[in-house]
């Protein structure tokens, strides 16, 4: 259809809005500040290891590491699918138009991909060098084996020392560039927060709050995802184990989800308790800032959050995404299940703080006399419906699973502890 | 190879080399700035609205549509034309249904989700038609917004927008305080009203001021103090819409109400 305006579609309109106002942003940037904010919070999370020395948190610092690599690929997949010019997208690259806030993107995104990448890197050369040296060593090669020789021989980049004081170089490396991405973690994602906060035509937006908001949730989300897929990626081990096991029916060793990985586990929950605290702060402070304060937009915006939007703001952003978890965490006799049902739930309640944010921001108009409601297309009917609509999003949460797939053989997370640096 | 056939190829040669050379022309700053500052010393595009003259036809917004090509069905215009109405019993409503662009035939305010209300006119206290287009600002929040800097401002003032380097990112669409842009669904770019500068850089006027028989618009260049526009706009009190956001617009109006967004 050549006449429906991009945005038309999933749009109903209340009250006086303006001809040519139509929820624009859609889903998909509902996604990407989700993506981006689970990017820098895995991070984050890796780093309380590397910088800050918590040893308990090893194991996990490693996986949300790799992890967090994995989810850098998937986080600009939303952005693409929300261009009307996808096909054009390296132009912000070609001609950077600085003072808009989205033109750094690349640039903020390639520095953090860049460290990410690097850390990784030391963090596996070890393993990079013996996995390469193994293939090598092979008499009879097979076309896989002579691939795999290419691959890690490129992956090494040709530092092949593997003794003691390079080995310690490593972990200094690490140190240092785990301590470096923090702060170019938090950038990222309060930079995000200002893409919204510095739209001044949006009342709901535009506070300098915004990135710190984004920031504390990013950290929220990322470590309540990694802590989720752990759990999860311990069970089908297990399971696959077990399997194994059985079709051997020999000795094969299960390993258990034993009480270490429950500590480590309970410890990640603890510093998410924390950040949780800290961004739920923050967004009440908004709130009630904006209501105290009561200038010219508070009347649409009350009723936009007391009224029309009551479910998603109260119910499932507050409710389920941060006082359901709370409770879960906090109220003794901390178990696996609770964890792992506290985590969706924070991760639902950071999804609903994004939904909140970018489809609320829209859900009044310009003219503070009207409203616009947003209808998520389920089953699309054309490309537009598939890319902004439900399909768009699992495609979404799909693909840092597969990324990690991926990555995963190449930077495996489950390795002899003496494989990877920094294993003192 | 000929002595005739080289030379021959050398000139063709030198004359291709020279023509690249020509065609790959560096510019000079100084010049462009130079020429830049001209011809914002000479022109300045400016809009007056009389919204008293205004009698909610919507002649402007057909004119607009065919003019700029925006499909006749398509929910979205680069000018439209507003209604308020205030009741005696302080009830307030606007509306401006399809952009106007079928005029203002009854008395049915259109609440939309397709609802609507009839108001009777020993019932009203005030009302009247208040036309929009953009404001070509002087300071353009959607310039600011754009990533690529498809959007971006000509010397006199007026704010056009590149459809060959948009990646509809829809940014300005969010930054414009006025809600004057919108995704043009045929070329998928940002779309918005630029004077019809296709025309008035020709000397014409654009096709709204054409089209309207009340004279409720007009444009003018605030550079040239014997322009009638700018006669009335600097000695005659006219208002801006939405000052607070600082974009500095400029589009005047004549009759300003308090009640209009
Ligand atoms: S009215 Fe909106 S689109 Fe027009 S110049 Fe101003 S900010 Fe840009
Ligand atoms: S939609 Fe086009 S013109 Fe608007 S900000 Fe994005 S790239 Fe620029």
């Amino acid at each position: 259809m050549e006449t429906l305006i991009h945005g038309e579609f999933w749009t109903l309109k209340e009250l006086f809005v303006l001809p040519n106002e139509y929820i624009v942003w859609s889903i998909q940037i509902v996604m990407y500040p989700f993506m981006t904010g689970l990017v820098a919070g895995a991070f984050v999370l890796s780093s309380l290891y590397h910088v800050f020395g918590v040893k308990q948190l090893k194991d996990i610092a490693r996986f949300a590491l790799v992890f967090s690599f994995s989810l850098l690929f998937a986080a600009p997949i939303p952005l693409l699918l929300h261009l009307q010019q996808p096909f054009r997208a390296l132009n912000v690259i070609l001609t950077p138009h600085f003072t808009s806030a989205i033109a750094a993107f690349s640039v903020v995104f390639f520095t953090y991909a860049a460290i990410v990448a690097g850390e990784l890197w030391f963090l596996y050369r070890k393993h990079l060098i013996e996995t390469y040296q193994m293939y090598k060593g092979k008499e009879k090669k097979s076309l896989w084996d002579s691939l795999m020789v290419i691959l890690f021989g490129a992956l090494t980049l040709g530092a092949m020392d593997l003794s003691e004081k390079a080995l310690h170089k490593d972990e200094k490396a690490i140190k240092f560039l785990a301590a470096l991405g923090i702060p170019v973690a938090a950038f990222l994602h309060g930079y995000v927060g200002f893409i919204f906060g510095s739209v001044k035509a949006n009342a709901l937006w535009m506070t300098p709050l915004m990135p710190v908001i984004f920031i504390v949730s990013a950290i929220v989300s990322g470590v309540a995802l990694c802590v989720l897929t752990y759990i999860i990626t311990l069970e089908i081990r297990k399971f696959l184990a077990a399997g194994k096991a059985k079709r051997a029916e020999a000795h094969v060793k299960i390993p258990q989800i034993d009480s270490a990985d429950l500590s480590v586990i309970q410890l990640s929950v603890r510093y998410l308790v924390i950040f949780l605290v800290f961004a739920i702060s923050l967004e009440l402070l908004d709130l009630i800032f904006r209501g105290y304060t009561a200038v010219k937009s508070w009347d649409i915006l009350r009723s936009v959050i007391y009224k029309n939007d009551f479910v998603p703001v109260f119910v499932l952003q507050y409710g389920i995404g941060d006082a359901l978890p709370l409770l879960l965490f906090l109220l003794p006799g901390f178990s696996m299940r609770r964890a792992l049902i506290g985590t969706i739930c924070v991760l639902f309640g950071v999804f609903m703080m994004r939904w909140n944010v970018v489809i609320g921001g829209q859900a009044f108009s310009l003219t503070f006399a009207g409203f616009m409601h947003y209808q998520l297309p389920i089953i699309p009917h054309d490309i537009e419906t598939l890319k902004e609509g439900l399909m768009g999003i699992i495609g979404v949460f799909i693909a840092p699973f597969c990324f990690f797939w991926v990555v995963n053989k190449i930077f495996p997370v489950f390795v002899k502890k003496a494989a990877v640096a920094g294993g003192s | 190879m000929t002595r005739r056939d080289f030379l021959k190829n050398s000139a063709l040669g030198v004359g291709g080399a020279t023509a690249a050379m020509l065609g790959l022309q560096i510019v000079n700053p100084k010049e462009l700035f130079a020429a830049v500052a001209e011809e914002k010393g000479k022109t300045r595009w400016a809009f007056l609205v009389d919204t008293y003259k205004c009698v909610g036809c919507g002649m402007c917004v057909k004119a607009c549509k065919t003019e700029n090509e925006i499909p006749w069905e398509a929910n979205a215009s680069r000018t439209w034309v507003e209604r308020y109405v205030i009741t005696k019993d302080g009830k307030r409503y606007a509306d401006s249904p399809k952009a106007a662009r079928d005029g203002f035939t009854n008395s049915k305010i259109d609440l939309g989700e397709g609802h609507e209300v009839e108001v009777k006119a020993e019932d009203i206290d005030k009302a009247f038609f208040v036309p929009k287009l953009c404001n070509q600002c002087e300071d353009p929040a959607c310039v600011q917004a754009c990533p690529v800097g498809a959007t971006y401002q000509v010397p006199d003032g007026v704010v056009l927008i590149d459809r060959k380097w948009c990646i509809g990112c829809g940014y300005c669409i969010m930054a414009c305080p006025y809600g004057v842009r919108f995704f043009n669904p045929v070329t998928h770019t940002a779309e918005k009203c630029t004077f019809c500068y296709h025309r008035i850089s020709q000397g014409l006027m654009p096709a709204c001021v054409d089209a309207c028989a009340f004279g409720a618009r007009k444009i003018g260049n605030l550079k040239d103090p014997e322009d009638p526009v700018t006669k009335i706009i600097k000695t005659e009190r006219v208002g801006v819409l939405k000052s607070d956001f600082g974009t500095k617009p400029q589009v005047f109006y004549i009759g300003l109400d308090e009640e209009v967004k």
